[in-house]
């Protein structure tokens, strides 16, 4: 089950999964792309790159860092009536609601604090709470479905899970965002 | 417990990392506004800034993860600091990675660019992403060590902090390092 603590084992079991991630996080950077202009031009909106796509792979990893230790001490179960499961997924939930509204807040004022933000703080308000409950809701999914195939497939959660959900949630958190600066910018 | 309980003992662990990684990718976020410049003039950059963040992640996640299981499991000792041989090699093993998947991340970025019809510069990105890979990744081997170790002497569990303190660290020195390793390279005329 456990990666033995040699260079050769651990690049053995990280390597595969690494490099196609970076394929996939290529993918995400081409979003990004599409909308460079629009980056370029609002910079609030450049500001909520990095801690939208943070903060949805955070509330990932936190979750798959519970549910990978629970799995590791063999106290969690996958049921959806597991109150370990379902406490911990309402609380993923709970946290975007009360970050998300600071992110808004904290890219805009930082961006009118060091230049012209070109947007409203309505705007941009609406852009990072609208994509953060939308990525709370896709990183529980996500986490759930990565641990529960690492455990089906007799993976150790620590090397797959991690790296997956943090991945997905990046694109997820970029693809999001393009869409919510298509509706509200 | 219950679900409540449960839902309560989450967020409650995870609010005070979660809102230090928050600050962190604000201060990420407004180092990558002030590199408008860079972005505009080097073809795929922005392109490869996902790629790279992630990276980071990635491997030093997992460092701190194949860590904070190992202190759970009491199968190394939170003082050892590199004198222990295991760690040694997990931390060799993480830079080696990490470069590794930045040098790939810059290929691929410009073989696809290329492929859309666009002209990027080989020799650019990928001297950014190796200057950016070594520095930040030394950066982040320092980081999460000293704080998984110090955090789990003071009770804290390592798996709460690992994530957020790695994501947050993580973007905070790579686009730090992206930028200063921008700098370099087109200093170097590789732009």
């Amino acid at each position: 089950m456990h990666t033995a603590w040699t260079v050769r084992d651990i690049t053995r079991a990280m390597l595969p999964v690494l490099l196609l991630l970076t394929l996939v996080e290529v993918g995400s950077g081409l979003v990004l792309g599409s909308f460079e202009d629009d980056l370029l031009y609002y910079p609030s909106l450049l500001v909520l790159v990095p801690v939208t796509i943070g903060t949805a792979g955070n509330l990932g990893s936190v979750l798959a860092a519970r549910l990978s230790t629970a799995f590791h001490l063999g106290t969690l179960s996958f049921s959806p009536r597991d109150a370990r499961l379902a406490g911990n997924a309402v609380a993923t939930v709970l946290l975007a609601a009360t970050t998300f509204p600071i992110i808004g807040a904290g890219a805009w004022g930082l961006t009118a604090l060091t230049g012209t933000t070109r947007l409203e703080l309505t705007t941009v308000l609406l852009v990072s709470v609208t994509s953060g409950l939308e990525l709370a809701v896709l990183a529980v999914l996500v986490t759930v479905v990565a641990t529960y195939a690492a455990y089906r497939l007799e993976l150790d959660p620590d090397d797959v899970v991690i790296p997956v959900v943090t991945n997905t949630c990046d694109v997820l958190g970029v693809v999001v965002l393009y869409l919510s600066v298509r509706l509200f910018v | 417990m219950s679900v409540r309980e449960e839902a309560v003992d989450a967020y409650r662990e995870a609010l005070p990392a979660l809102s230090a990684s928050l600050v962190g990718g604000l201060l990420a976020g407004v180092v990558l506004g002030g590199m408008r410049a860079e972005l505009g003039g080097v073809e795929g950059l922005l392109v490869l800034v996902p790629a790279l963040l992630a990276t980071r992640g990635n491997v030093y996640g997992s460092l701190g993860a194949r860590i904070a299981t190992a202190l759970h499991q009491g199968f190394v000792e939170p003082s050892v600091g590199l004198a222990d041989e295991r760690l040694r090699a997990a931390v060799a093993a993480s830079l080696a990675n990490g470069l590794l998947a930045s040098l790939f991340a810059a290929t691929a970025v410009f073989a696809v660019l290329t492929l859309l019809g666009g002209s990027p510069s080989l020799p650019s990105l990928l001297g950014i992403a190796f200057v950016a890979g070594l520095l930040s990744g030394v950066a982040l081997t320092v980081v999460v060590i000293s704080v998984v170790f110090a955090g789990y002497r003071r009770g804290y569990d390592p798996d709460t902090l690992v994530g957020p303190l790695v994501t947050t660290t993580g973007d905070v020195f790579g686009v730090l390092f992206l930028l200063i390793a921008v700098r370099i390279v087109v200093g170097l005329g590789g732009g």
